[in-house]
This record gives C-alpha cells, sequence and structure tokens, in this order.
C-alpha cells in the first residue's frame, strides 16, 4: 500500500512537472479586423497554423473593430495593458514607436528585402512594423470613355501630364454627359485627405512637412510649388470639375452609375467597380510636374515594449509574413501583397490579373506619408486646411495658417525627437 | 349657431390634429428610414436615400442584412452584455440616489447644503475630462473576487457599471422631488413611530413613481449608450457594449443595409423601456418640468 502510495505522487508530481516544462508561452495579439469575416478568417488560420507549428508560444486573439482600434490601443497603454503583439496603421506607427507603444522589430530587416517599400515601418533608421499587404490609389476610368472623348491611355511609364489630365477634365466635362468630371472622394473625411491628397502636392513639389529635418512644415507646405497646389486644388471645385462636398452615396455608386468620368479611389474598391463597370481601367497618377505620386502605408505587424517574449512574437510576426499568408490576405480582401512571389500567387496581382496595375503603381508611385510623431496633427491640419480651400478660403492665408499650427504642434512636443 | 360651433372645433381639433401628426412624422421618419433600410440591399438603400422610397418598403426587400448582421458581430451577446450593464446600474442608482436625495431633502444634518452644492458641481464636469485619471485609477483597483483578492477591474462588468451608479442629475432630482412632497406626510408617519428607514420606503418612494421613471429612461439612455468609456476599459470582445458593437460594421465598404439592421436591432429594447415608462415620464414632466 505504501509503495502503491509512493508511485502514484511520484507520478504525479512527474507530470506535473512536465506539463509545467511543455506549458507554451501564451502570447496576446490585438487586430484591428473584428466584423470582417474573411479578415479574421485568415488571422485566425495563420495563428492556428503557427499554435500547431511549434510549441513555445501559443497565440491568443483579441479583435477590434477598426474604428475603435486606436484609442483601444492607446487607453491600454495609459493602463499598461498593452498584449504582446499589435497592429498598427502605417502612417500611426512613428507616434507609436515615439510614445513607448512598441519596441524596434526583433527581426534582421533583410528578412524583408523583397517586400514592397511601403509596408516597412521604419522611422529614425530602424524598423518597428511589417505589413502583409499595401495599398494603392488609382484614377478608375472607363476604356469607352477614354475613347468617346479621344483621350490617350496614361501608362505608369508615360502617366498624363497636367495639362493632359486637365484637357481630359475639360473634355469630360464639355461633353455634357457627366454631372461632374472627377469624383475625388470628398465625402471620406479623415485620413483619406492626406492619404489620397497629399500626393497632389507631392507631385507639385511641396510636401506636408519638410522631410529633411521633420521640424517645420514651412516652405514644404506653403512655398511656391505648394501655392501653385492650392490654386490647382481650388480650381478643382471653383472650375466645376468636382464636388467639394459630397454625398457619401455618390461616392459609393457615382462612378458606377456614370455620374463621374473619373474616379480617385483605392484597390479596396476595385473589385466593386469591376463587377459593376466592364471596361473600367486603373489608370497611375498624373505627373503634375514632379513626378506621378501616390500613398503607401496600410496595416503593419509590431511587438509591444510591454512584451516579456519578444522573441516569441517576432518568430510569428516572421511566420505570418510567409507568401502563402501575404497572397491569402490578398484573395480574401483585395490588397496588394507586400511581394511580387505572392502576387504571383494571387489571383488578381499574378501577370494577367484584373488587379495588376496596382502592384505597379505601389511599386513604382508610392511614397509613404509623413513619417514622424507629428504625423496625426499634420494629417488633420492638412485636411482641414485642403477642405477650406475647396470651399473657397484664401490659398496662401490657408497654407500659412496650416504651417503654423503644425510648426507650434512640433515646437510643443521637443521636436518628436527630430 | 351651435352648429357653427361645433363645425369651428371640429376645425380646430382637425388642425390641431394635423400639425400633431406631422411634428410626430418628423420624428418618426428616421425610425422608418432605419427599418426600411434595413430590408434593402446596400446598393439599393444608397440610390433611394434620395428620394421618398427611402420611407418605404419597395424593391428587393428581405431580412438578409439580419441575417448578415449576425454573422458579423455576436449582435446577441452585445444586446445581453448592455441590458445587464445598464439594468445592474439603473436599478442600483434609482436606490442609492434616492437614499442620497432623501437624506439631503428630508434629513436635517450640518453641512448637507454644502454636498449638495458640491454634487451639483459635479454636474459641470465633462465625462471626458476625467475618463483618463478614471482609467488609471481603474487598472489598479482591488477587488475581492471568486479566486480570490485581485487588482485590476479592466475587462469586467462592474468597471461599466460601478462608476456610473451615483450622478448628480440623478441625486438631485430626487432631492427635488422628495423637497416637493408635503411636510406632514414624513411628521405624521415619524409620529406613529415610523423609522426613518419606513419613512423612506414606506412613504416617499410609493409616491415617486414619476421620478423614478424619469431617472430610470435618463440613465437607461446614458449607459445604454455608452461608448467612450468601455471603449477604454474592454478590451475582451465579451464585455463589450451594443455601441462599441456598432463599431463592427464600418469597413473599408461599409454596408449601410447592415448598419441600418444593427440599429434597428439595438433600438428595440430603447424603444420598450420607453413605451413602459412613458406615462410616468410625461406626468413627472408636467409636474416637475424636467426635461431629458
Amino acid at each position: 500500500m505504501k509503495h502503491l502510495r509512493l508511485t502514484a505522487g511520484a507520478l504525479l508530481v512527474s507530470t506535473a512537472l512536465s506539463s509545467v516544462a511543455n506549458a507554451a508561452t501564451e502570447l496576446a495579439m490585438w487586430y484591428h479586423g473584428a466584423g470582417n469575416e474573411v479578415e479574421s478568417a485568415i488571422v485566425n488560420q495563420i495563428i492556428e497554423d503557427f499554435n500547431a507549428s511549434q510549441s513555445d508560444y501559443t497565440i491568443a486573439l483579441e479583435s477590434f473593430p477598426q474604428g475603435a482600434y486606436n484609442d483601444a490601443v492607446q487607453a491600454a497603454a495609459l493602463a499598461g495593458n498593452l498584449p504582446d503583439i499589435i497592429d498598427v496603421d502605417g502612417p500611426v506607427m512613428p507616434g507609436w514607436a515615439w510614445a513607448g507603444y512598441i519596441a524596434p522589430l526583433p527581426i534582421d530587416e533583410a528578412e524583408f528585402a523583397d517586400f514592397l517599400p511601403g509596408t516597412k515601418g521604419i522611422w529614425n533608421g530602424t524598423m518597428y512594423s511589417i505589413g502583409l499587404w499595401d495599398a494603392a490609389v488609382a484614377l478608375y476610368a472607363r476604356q469607352s470613355t477614354l475613347t468617346e472623348l479621344g483621350l490617350r491611355t496614361p501608362t505608369l511609364d508615360n502617366p498624363w501630364t497636367k495639362d493632359e489630365f486637365m484637357a481630359a477634365l475639360d473634355a469630360a466635362k464639355a461633353s455634357g454627359k457627366y454631372e461632374y468630371a472627377l469624383d475625388l472622394g470628398t465625402a471620406w473625411t479623415g485620413e483619406w485627405f492626406p492619404y489620397a491628397f497629399s500626393p497632389f502636392l507631392q507631385s507639385f513639389g511641396g510636401d506636408m512637412i519638410d522631410r529633411s529635418s521633420y521640424t517645420t512644415a514651412e516652405g514644404a507646405l506653403n512655398g511656391d510649388a505648394a501655392l501653385a497646389f492650392g490654386q490647382w486644388w481650388q480650381n478643382l471645385f471653383t472650375g466645376g470639375y468636382a464636388q467639394a462636398t459630397q454625398d457619401g452615396a455618390d461616392r459609393d455608386t457615382g462612378f458606377n452609375t456614370g455620374k463621374y468620368a473619373f474616379s480617385w479611389n483605392g484597390n479596396w474598391a476595385a473589385i466593386g467597380t469591376l463587377e459593376n463597370v466592364d471596361d473600367v481601367v486603373f489608370l497611375p497618377a498624373p505627373d503634375l510636374g514632379n513626378g506621378s505620386v501616390i500613398g503607401a502605408a496600410s496595416w503593419q505587424f509590431g511587438v509591444t515594449t510591454a512584451s516579456k517574449h519578444p522573441e516569441g512574437a517576432a518568430a510569428f510576426i516572421k511566420f505570418a509574413t510567409q507568401d502563402k499568408y501575404l497572397a491569402a490576405f490578398s484573395d480574401g480582401i483585395g490588397l496588394i501583397p507586400s511581394t511580387a512571389t505572392a502576387a504571383a500567387m494571387t489571383k488578381n496581382y499574378s501577370s494577367g490579373g484584373a488587379l495588376e496595375v496596382f502592384y505597379g503603381l505601389s511599386e513604382g508611385q508610392a511614397l509613404v506619408r509623413p513619417v514622424t510623431p507629428g504625423y496625426a496633427v499634420v494629417a488633420k491640419v492638412f485636411e482641414k486646411a485642403l477642405a477650406d480651400i475647396a470651399n473657397g478660403a484664401d490659398v496662401a492665408d490657408t497654407l500659412d495658417a496650416a504651417v503654423d499650427e503644425i510648426d507650434a504642434d512640433i515646437a510643443k512636443n521637443g521636436g518628436y525627437g527630430n | 349657431m351651435t352648429q357653427t360651433y361645433l363645425n369651428n372645433d371640429r376645425l380646430r381639433l382637425f388642425v390641431r390634429y394635423l400639425v400633431l401628426t406631422l411634428i410626430a412624422a418628423i420624428f418618426i421618419f428616421p425610425l422608418v428610414f432605419m427599418v426600411m433600410s434595413s430590408l434593402k440591399p446596400s446598393q439599393q438603400l444608397l440610390i433611394d436615400s434620395g428620394s421618398l422610397r427611402a420611407f418605404l418598403p419597395v424593391g428587393d426587400i428581405s431580412f438578409d442584412n439580419y441575417a448578415a448582421a449576425f454573422r458579423r458581430a455576436p449582435v446577441g451577446l452585445f444586446v445581453a452584455n448592455s441590458l445587464l450593464i445598464t439594468g445592474v446600474t439603473v436599478i442600483a442608482s434609482l436606490f442609492l440616489c434616492s437614499l442620497a436625495g432623501f437624506s439631503i431633502a428630508i434629513l436635517n444634518w450640518r453641512g448637507k447644503a454644502f454636498v449638495l452644492s458640491a454634487i451639483l458641481a459635479t454636474l459641470t464636469v465633462p465625462f471626458e475630462t476625467i475618463a483618463v485619471p478614471l482609467l488609471l485609477m481603474s487598472s489598479k483597483l482591488p477587488w475581492i473576487g471568486m479566486e480570490g483578492l485581485e487588482l485590476g477591474w479592466l475587462n469586467t462588468y462592474r468597471v461599466q457599471i460601478i462608476p456610473f451608479i451615483a450622478d448628480g442629475l440623478t441625486i438631485f432630482l430626487f432631492v427635488q422631488y422628495f423637497r416637493d412632497i408635503p411636510k406632514d406626510l414624513v411628521e405624521a408617519a415619524r409620529a406613529e413611530g415610523a423609522s426613518w428607514w419606513q419613512v423612506y420606503s414606506k412613504v416617499l418612494m410609493p409616491l415617486a413613481g414619476p421620478i423614478i421613471a424619469t431617472a430610470a429612461i435618463l440613465k437607461f439612455l446614458v449607459m445604454y449608450n455608452q461608448y467612450l468609456w468601455p471603449l477604454m476599459v474592454v478590451q475582451e470582445e465579451g464585455y463589450r457594449p451594443v455601441l462599441v458593437g456598432l463599431q463592427y460594421f464600418f469597413q473599408l465598404n461599409t454596408a449601410w443595409g447592415e448598419v441600418m439592421a444593427y440599429l434597428s436591432m439595438i433600438t428595440v429594447p430603447v424603444l420598450v423601456f420607453y413605451l413602459f415608462l412613458q406615462r410616468a415620464f410625461i406626468a413627472s414632466i408636467a409636474s416637475t418640468g424636467v426635461k431629458g
């Protein structure tokens, strides 16, 4: 009996010890895709695969709706409740790195050498995050419109010049077939403005901030190039080419129903447009004098400073950035895969695919938004300035005021580490 | 002559009802729009929104948006969470705030005028200004639960309930109401040997139906519409309320039909609660002049 007890006791202790030794460390991960069935399914699949592929770590996912995500992360950071892995929107990344929410990514940057530039979250020379996809904007048009109006089809190598672009808008306006020549998407407020419209400013030769120092917007946002951009931007509305204020329904359906001849829109809307418009073509951004530019950087994965197991978090991120998952995301939600090899595995971005042109746009024209913790303020100020100019405000005064506001914020925050 | 008076009365009545009907229609149009839109595909919804068709069940009508809403988000969980959080807070608030109102309005104790002033002063402080300090406190507060002492209230129901039980407006409503009740009633009860608890529970509270309804409706609306606070203190889906859940429906290409279906569903408890208490609520507004 005594032996039996001893044996049972030894068994219990050894079982307990071995389970402790084998227990995988749980890493918490937050993701912004709640409510998106397809995206959630892919993320869950990656986690399931990762958890099954090794025994050191298990990932526990908590999904948030996108509209509430950034606020939730900031509140959690305040309360000291951040998880191990978070995803972060590209332009927000420097702010979170500066605030100490996310740590440098403990993965050699060379591992992502073949990733699109916009998918790499690099601030002050350090990589903090990496994205599984990018997004791109193009000028939507109908081939039949181009033919009827006698317009050349622009290409990535030979985009429309400013004069050609304005001539196309004039031709569309003069045809009388369209309520407005151009749908800029002014119904989409918020991040759409700096993401979609700052490339026009950059194509003129200006910018939202002086990227050589990131300590002032003087000269970049109110210099000669910016003033020329401002006049051009205002003319789009006073000239009757586009709407300064737009109904959301028009943004969603206007191009498809023929209200607009051209639409400035992202690749995320392309699949829906292809279903409704047989001869839609996706044209590169016009060259307004200083080269064609579009925005870049979407959601990316990073490791938080709160993580006690950054090596485990990095292992998951490395695992998640395999081509097969990049392709799965692209097929599922229509965004541009981060690598050419993944693009070749997708149905839309492979050679001859319906959205192949977007990969080229992202690779050839993309410029990330200003990589500074002050971007959140820059973006808001820029949006307001553009909305005001569109509604008739004096261009020079408005841009000067915007510069003052951005510079004051930078000064107030000690230059944001620059 | 009598016939003329009758005709004038009928005309006045007709005009009055016509005006009231028009006003009612203005207020009910958004609800009709919401429900009708919830039955239409998103594309049709957007096209109809520019015409009177938006208020009519025309076109491709179905309950597909409702089914899709349930697939997109755990609607039942969010509604249940909100009803639990709201229900417990309303009940606890009515009890505690009425006790506080009773104490200030009926009992005699030194400093109660100052206390009431301090309570009223809290009405001028927007919640947003105290949200961050409250978050920091909540993340460190202790609690004795099933597993003993634990630190931090984040990701719980209690963090969404307890900070909102006592509030200046509800206390003020009870103070005002109790002050308007004739003192004779209290004095008579005391003369009969009633304790203060009996005066509160047997004499005053049974007379406080209208103010209970008013306070309950106001509190219900505040709690059911909570967004900022749960967003800050709840990271687990299992504790999220309805308005945070609404964000699940705003994607890159928002499915507006599903948004309307979700809104229609989460509006039902509010309408039922209001209809249940509306008679007492109107009586309260008529008698005290308090408006929500």
